[in-house]
């Protein structure tokens, strides 16, 4: 069969494809206009929805659609570059709805196209489709699994929690092109699609890294090493400028934002303690200072405190990254913990936070809710709470302090694996 | 009434619990870490690992295992809604 002619692209032309390699066109879409990105991110001047067609001697393989707003954009490149007859295989490596906008229609327009997924994506696609387990039939792909087009293999690279857990890539063997999903992408529009060629967009890509890959750190140091293995010619991300020029370069860079942004100067040896405090009176720092001799008293732990009031929640956050433990002080005003403590704690799910030890404490006036609410939120970030927290009425009493004091070294306790087990009975729980 | 014992690893506390109890019945009461979503099994949110004691808990429900093989969940992970203690000591730690 003879593919469809391929329009030449022309720089900022609206809606060719554009080629990246021999028979490998970019077919997706541009998103000039966009502001934020899933709430969560600012887009200054916008980001493209990637997808990408890839053309061998048997098949033609459809990699990543667009946000279903553009799906008209994305099928009239596709159509410069096959017939729908020809798509043999469709492949999803991330699910959100950003890339699989388009996936519907095109399942209809190329109905005996085989869809590939991760393995840990059928549930997503479930999601995402309402299908009733029988209309769909498609095949879930692990590490190492191929798909043949004939002279090109796609390899499948299982890279999960980059940022989803349904998240992969696909590697042309013979061309040593990685399509790369959300990995080395960000979101920077420019109609001149390669990084050699696109404004400056280095901000973008950091920014995108600590806001999306941050939170799972962990899952990034897993999945490089399978990444820099390959032989990399060409990057292609789901979103941004298409790495032509010294791609490994954004692998290295990877490597090195995964590294903690602040060394940790404890080592292996002493385990960290942050408290982070707000006080109207000075009685719940009173309580802090208390907290942060009793966790002190304790061999192998180092202790910081920190007046919420006097610093920014960027610096804190990348302190708490790093910290074994984390222990809040707020007051409780109008039934609630207080605004900065809200947003330090509305901003800890840019990083890895899962087993740290969590504490709350504070001074109240009439009811002291607060302590309990930061409690929660603590457990709903997935710390452990193994100390009930202190809440004490208005000024401490030395006695009270003592408790404090008590409360830090229990947490201490806690931090270095030296706490005893407590036994309690079901019936003396509220 | 038969009694069992639930130990919250992440927080060093053991529960003595009368048989039958559902982990979510106490798991929440003593602080531990182990978060909830839907609360009826069908979300996932509370998988937790089983750290020993398996053999002590209940059966899953047709509903959590289904739930947990979505989840790809490992043979030592239960979903602590649906989790029921029945007898000796169980070890638990969140997922």
């Amino acid at each position: 069969m003879t593919p469809a002619p391929v329009r030449l692209r022309r720089p900022g032309g609206d809606f060719d494809a554009v080629p990246v390699a021999p028979a490998v066109h970019w077919i997706g879409a541009l998103d000039p206009t966009l502001r934020s990105f899933d709430i969560i991110l600012k887009t200054a001047n916008g980001t493209t929805y990637n997808s990408y067609c890839v053309r061998g001697s048997e098949g033609v393989a459809v990699i990543d659609t667009v946000k279903a707003e553009f799906a008209d954009e994305f099928f009239t490149r596709l159509e410069q570059v096959t017939r729908y007859d020809e798509i043999t295989t469709i492949v999803l490596n991330h699910l959100e709805p950003d890339h699989t906008g388009a996936l519907p229609e095109l399942l209809r327009r190329a109905p005996h196209a085989r869809l590939y997924i991760s393995h840990r994506a059928p549930l997503m696609l479930k999601g995402l489709l309402k299908y009733d387990g029988e209309t769909l039939d498609f095949t879930t792909v692990s590490q190492g699994d191929t798909v043949s087009l004939g002279d090109r293999t796609l390899r499948f690279i299982h890279t999960p929690f980059l940022h989803w857990p349904d998240t992969q890539c696909t590697y042309i063997v013979e061309d040593g092109i990685l399509f790369s999903g959300d990995i080395f992408g960000c979101h920077f529009c420019d109609t001149r699609l390669f990084n050699d060629q696109v404004g400056d967009f280095r901000f973008s890509f950091e920014y995108y890294y600590q806001h999306i890959m941050r939170p799972f750190r962990e899952h990034v140091l897993t999945a490089l090493p399978f990444i820099e293995a390959l032989d990399l010619k060409l990057i292609c991300p789901a979103h941004g400028p298409i790495h032509r020029d010294a791609p490994r370069g954004y692998v290295n860079r990877y490597r090195q934002l995964a590294a903690p942004l602040l060394a940790n100067e404890a080592g292996q040896r002493d385990k960290t303690l942050v408290i982070f405090y707000i006080s109207a009176y000075g009685n719940t720092a009173m309580m802090a200072q208390a907290v942060k001799d009793g966790a002190e008293s304790v061999e192998g732990v180092r202790v910081s405190v920190y007046d919420l009031q006097g610093g920014e929640v960027t610096p804190f956050v990348d302190l708490i990254e790093e910290a074994d433990g984390l222990a809040i002080g707020s007051p409780t005003i109008n039934g609630d913990a207080v605004k900065p403590v809200w947003d330090l704690l509305s901003c800890l799910t840019q990083v890895p936070l899962k087993g740290k030890l969590g504490a709350a404490f504070g001074s109240y006036g009439w009811s002291g809710e607060a302590v309990g609410m930061v409690e929660d939120r603590l457990r709903g970030l997935k710390l452990r709470v193994p100390c009930a927290g202190i809440k004490l009425k208005l000024i401490p009493t030395g006695e009270e302090l003592a408790e404090c004091h008590a409360f830090g070294r229990e947490l201490a306790l806690h931090l270095t694996g030296r706490a005893t087990f407590r036994v309690i009975d079901m019936a003396e729980l509220a | 009434m038969p009694k069992a014992q639930v130990l919250f690893e992440d927080i060093g506390v053991a529960v003595t619990v009368p048989a039958g109890t559902r982990l979510i019945e106490v798991s929440e009461k003593v602080g531990a870490g182990i978060t909830y979503g839907c609360r009826e099994g069908e979300c996932g949110t509370c998988m937790m690992k089983i750290v020993s004691g398996m053999e002590n808990l209940a059966t899953p429900s047709m509903l959590e295992t289904k739930v947990l093989q979505e989840q790809m969940a490992s043979r030592h992970n239960r979903l602590a809604c649906q989790a029921q203690v029945l007898q000796g000591k169980v070890v638990v730690r969140p997922g």
